[in-house]
C-alpha cells in the first residue's frame, strides 16, 4: 500500500510533463489526458483511503520513502512521504474536487485554443499539492508550496494577453513570496534548532525547546499561511487573482491552494500548541480578516470578487479556528472540506453564469437569471444556503463548530472571539444573499454591449454542470456526513488532538444566535437588493462601501507604504551611491590620473637625464649603506 | 709606492668619466667616458687584488675588459647608424622615447 503514494503524486506530475512537453499534436486529446491522471489520482486516493478505513486509528499512517535527495553529514533531507489522517482528507479534497474541476474545464475552456496547456497547469497544480500534504518533512513541503505558487502563477496570468491578467499573476507571485521567505525562515530555525525538518522529530521534540524559539518558528509559519491563504496582511492578492479563468479560482483560490495555510498551521499544531504568543497572532489574523473579507465582500459588483472576498472570510474563520488549537483544529479542516465543496460548486456557478452572459461579471447587470439556468441556479443556491449556514447543509455543521469552539476558548478572548465569529456569520449571510438576489432574482438588468451583442443567457453543457451538481451534494450532505457520530472528530483525533475547552454557553445557546443573525443578515440584504430594483449603475454609497469597494484601501496601504517607502529608499541609496561610493572611486581615479600626469613629465627621453636619476640613486643607496655601516 | 693612491687615481678617472657622461652631448665623447669609468674601475679591482695578495681582481678586470671590447663594437655600430641617418651624433637629439 505504501507504494501506491508516489503514484498519487507521479500520476498528474506525468499528465503535466506530457502535455507541456508533447506540442500541438496533443491538442485535440490533451484535456481527456489530464481528465484522466487527475481521476486516476483520485481513484488511488480513494483505494488508500478504503485501505486505511479497515486499519486502527493508531497504524492509520503510511510512510514512503522515495530516495535520499541530498545526503550530507548532519544534514538529511529526504523525498519522503507520509500518509496519515489529516493528508489523506486533503489527499481526497484535492484530487476530487480537482477531477470535477477538470471535467468542468473541458466545457469551460472548449474555445480556448490554448486548452492542452490549461490541463497541463492544472495537472501540475495538482501534483505540487499533493506533494505538499503528504510531504514528511518540511522542506519537501516546501517543494510543494513552492510548486502550487508557480501553478497559481501561471494559472492567473493563463490570458497573459490580457495586461490586468498578467499584473494580477506578478501581484500574486510577489505578495506569496513574501510568504514563502517566512516558510523558509521557518524551517532554517527548525534545522537550528532540531537539527532536522522532519515532521515527526520536530513536532516531538516542542516539550524540550525554548518558547522564544518555537515563538519564532511560529510566528514564520504564519507569515507563510497569511501568503499563502490570503490572509491580512499579505491578502491584497486574492481579488486580483480572479482574474484567471474561473475554473482555476475554483480550484485553486477557493478550494484548495489558498487553504494549505491552514494545513501548515494544523501540521505544526504542536509548535503553536506551545507557543501560546503565537498562536494569539494566529487568532487575530483569523478574526481580522474574517471581518476584511465579509466587508470587501459586502461591496464588490464583480461576482468572482465578492466570492473571493468571501474566500478570504471564510479561511478566516479556519485559521480563527487553528489559532484556538486543539479545541479548533478538527473544526478548520472540516470546515476546510466543506468550504472546499460549497466555494467550489459557488465559483462553477458563477463560471457558469459568466458562460452564459458573454463573460460578464457585473452583478449588476445579471438579474433574473433564475429562469434561463436552472440547474446553475439550484446548484449556486444550494452553495449559498450552505455557506451562509442554512440548518442541515455542510457550514451549518463546521461554521457553528468554529463559532462554538471561539466561545470555548474562555475568559474574555473567547467572548471576543465568539462574537466577532458571528458578526462574521452575519455579514456572511447579508454578502451571499445580495450576490444571489442580484444574479438570479429581480428584474433583467443585460444590455447589448459595447459591440451591440445582446447576451443571451444559456444553461451551460453537461460537462459543466454535472460538476457542479456533484459538488452541490457535496455541499448539502457533507456536514451532515461529518458531524453525525462526530465521525470527523474521530477520524482525526489522532493526528491533531482534541479538548472541549470551557464554553461559557451551551452548544444550543450558539446555534440559537447564530440562526438569529443569520436571519438579520438574510432579512437586511433583502430589505436593500430584494425589496426594490438594483440600480444598474452603482450608487456612490457611504464611505465604507467605497473604501470596501476599493478593498478597504488594502491596495493603497500598500502604495502609499510599501511602494512609496520603497521609492525612498531606493532614490536615497541611488543618492548615496552617486555621491558617497562614486565619489570615492572616481575620487581616487581622478587623483591616480593627476599623480601619474605629472610623474609621467619625468620621462623626458633624455637618456643624460635617467643617467643622472642613476647615478644619483647609486650615491643615495651607498651612502646609506656607508652610513649604516658607521652606526 | 703606497697602493691606496692608485684607488685615489681610480676614483678620479670614475668621477672624471661620470661627469663626461652627464655633462657632454655628443655621443662619441660619452662613449669614451663611459670607458674611462670602466677603466677605472679595473684599475681599482688591480689595485685591491694588489693589496689583499689574491688574482681575483685581476681575473675580474680582464672580463671587463672583454665586456667593455664587445660593448664598444656594439655601441660603435649603434653611434655610426644613428648619425647617419639623423646627421648628427648628439644624444639629446635621440629623445623620441618619452610620451
Amino acid at each position: 500500500m505504501e507504494n501506491l503514494i508516489a503514484l498519487l503524486v507521479a500520476a498528474p506530475l506525468l499528465g503535466a510533463a506530457v502535455l507541456l512537453c508533447g506540442g500541438r499534436r496533443l491538442d485535440r486529446a490533451g484535456h481527456w489526458v489530464g481528465t484522466l491522471l487527475a481521476a486516476a489520482s483520485f481513484v488511488i486516493g480513494v483505494v488508500l483511503f478504503l485501505d486505511m478505513l479497515g486499519k486502527g486509528a493508531e497504524d492509520r499512517a503510511l510512510h514512503q520513502k522515495l530516495f535520499s535527495w541530498i545526503p550530507v553529514e548532519g544534514f538529511q533531507a529526504d523525498v519522503a512521504f507520509q500518509l496519515d489522517q489529516l493528508s489523506m482528507t486533503f489527499v481526497l479534497l484535492i484530487t476530487g474536487v480537482g477531477t470535477l474541476i477538470h471535467i468542468y474545464s473541458i466545457g469551460y475552456m472548449a474555445h480556448d485554443e490554448r486548452r492542452r496547456r490549461f490541463f497541463g497547469y492544472l495537472n501540475l497544480f495538482l501534483a505540487a499539492m499533493l506533494i505538499l500534504v503528504i510531504a514528511d518533512n518540511y522542506l519537501l513541503l516546501y517543494v510543494g508550496w513552492e510548486g502550487v505558487g508557480l501553478a497559481s502563477y501561471l494559472l492567473i496570468g493563463f490570458w497573459q494577453h490580457k495586461p490586468s491578467a498578467a499584473t494580477a499573476a506578478k501581484k500574486a507571485f510577489l505578495v506569496n513570496r513574501v510568504g514563502d521567505m517566512g516558510l523558509s525562515i521557518a524551517i532554517m530555525l527548525m534545522f537550528t534548532t532540531f537539527g532536522t525538518f522532519a515532521f515527526g522529530p520536530v513536532l516531538g521534540a516542542t516539550g524540550q525547546t525554548s518558547e522564544g524559539k518555537l515563538t519564532a518558528i511560529g510566528l514564520m509559519l504564519l507569515l507563510a499561511a497569511c501568503g499563502k491563504s490570503a490572509q491580512v496582511p499579505l491578502q491584497s492578492w486574492l481579488g486580483d487573482a480572479m482574474e484567471g479563468p474561473t475554473p482555476v479560482s475554483a480550484l485553486i483560490h477557493a478550494a484548495t491552494m489558498v487553504t494549505a495555510g491552514v494545513y501548515l498551521i494544523v501540521r505544526s499544531g504542536a509548535i503553536f500548541n506551545a507557543a501560546p504568543d503565537a498562536q494569539l497572532a494566529v487568532v487575530v489574523v483569523g478574526a481580522v480578516t474574517l471581518l476584511f473579507g465579509a466587508i470587501v465582500g459586502c461591496a464588490k459588483d464583480d461576482i468572482k470578487k465578492a466570492l473571493a472576498g468571501s474566500t478570504m472570510s471564510q479561511i478566516g474563520y479556519m485559521i480563527l479556528a487553528a489559532g484556538l488549537g486543539p479545541i479548533g483544529y478538527v473544526f478548520a479542516i472540516m470546515h476546510l472540506v466543506t468550504h472546499g465543496f460549497f466555494k467550489a460548486g459557488l465559483f462553477l456557478g458563477a463560471g457558469s453564469v459568466m458562460h452564459g452572459m458573454n463573460d460578464e461579471v457585473d452583478m449588476r447587470k445579471f438579474g433574473g437569471l433564475r429562469t434561463y439556468m436552472p440547474v446553475t441556479f439550484i446548484t449556486f443556491g444550494l452553495g449559498y444556503l450552505a455557506i451562509i449556514g442554512f440548518p442541515g447543509l455542510s457550514g451549518f455543521f463546521s461554521k457553528d463548530k468554529i463559532i462554538e469552539a471561539a466561545f470555548a476558548k474562555g475568559g474574555a478572548e473567547g467572548w471576543i472571539l465568539g462574537s466577532v465569529a458571528l458578526l462574521g456569520a452575519a455579514i456572511t449571510a447579508f454578502y451571499m444573499t445580495r450576490v444571489m438576489l442580484l444574479t438570479f432574482f429581480g428584474e433583467k438588468r443585460w444590455q447589448p454591449d459595447a459591440q451591440g451583442n445582446e447576451p443571451h443567457p444559456h444553461e451551460s453543457p453537461k460537462s459543466m454542470t454535472i460538476p457542479m451538481i456533484i459538488l452541490a451534494f457535496g455541499s448539502v450532505f457533507a456536514g451532515g456526513l461529518f458531524s453525525i457520530g462526530d465521525r470527523f472528530l474521530n477520524w482525526l483525533e489522532p493526528v491533531t488532538g482534541h479538548s472541549h475547552g470551557h464554553a461559557p454557553v451551551s452548544a444550543a445557546t450558539v446555534t440559537a444566535a447564530t440562526m438569529v443573525v443569520l436571519v438579520i443578515g438574510v432579512a437586511i440584504a433583502w430589505a436593500m437588493y430584494g425589496r426594490k430594483p438594483v440600480p444598474v449603475v452603482a450608487p456612490r454609497g457611504s464611505l465604507l462601501t467605497r473604501a470596501a469597494r476599493r478593498d478597504l484601501l488594502q491596495d493603497d496601504f500598500n502604495h502609499v507604504v510599501l511602494v512609496r517607502g520603497g521609492e525612498h529608499l531606493t532614490r536615497s541609496l541611488v543618492y548615496v551611491d552617486h555621491t558617497l561610493v562614486d565619489g570615492v572611486v572616481n575620487g581616487t581615479a581622478a587623483s591616480m590620473g593627476g599623480l601619474s600626469g605629472r610623474l609621467r613629465k619625468l620621462q623626458n627621453g633624455y637618456a643624460r637625464s635617467y643617467a643622472v636619476s642613476m647615478f644619483g640613486g647609486t650615491a643615495v643607496v651607498i651612502a646609506a649603506t656607508l652610513l649604516m655601516r658607521a652606526v | 709606492m703606497n697602493p691606496v693612491n692608485y684607488l685615489y687615481l681610480a676614483a678620479l678617472l670614475f668621477t672624471i668619466g661620470a661627469a663626461g657622461v652627464l655633462i657632454r652631448r655628443n655621443a662619441i665623447v660619452v662613449f669614451m667616458c663611459v670607458e674611462l669609468m670602466l677603466n677605472a674601475c679595473n684599475l681599482a679591482f688591480v689595485t685591491f687584488s694588489r693589496m689583499h695578495g689574491n688574482l681575483d681582481g685581476q681575473i675580474i678586470a680582464f672580463f671587463t675588459m672583454v665586456v667593455a671590447a664587445a660593448e664598444v663594437v656594439v655601441g660603435l655600430a649603434i653611434i655610426v647608424s644613428v648619425f647617419r641617418s639623423r646627421h648628427s651624433a648628439s644624444v639629446d637629439d635621440a629623445s623620441l622615447m618619452k610620451l
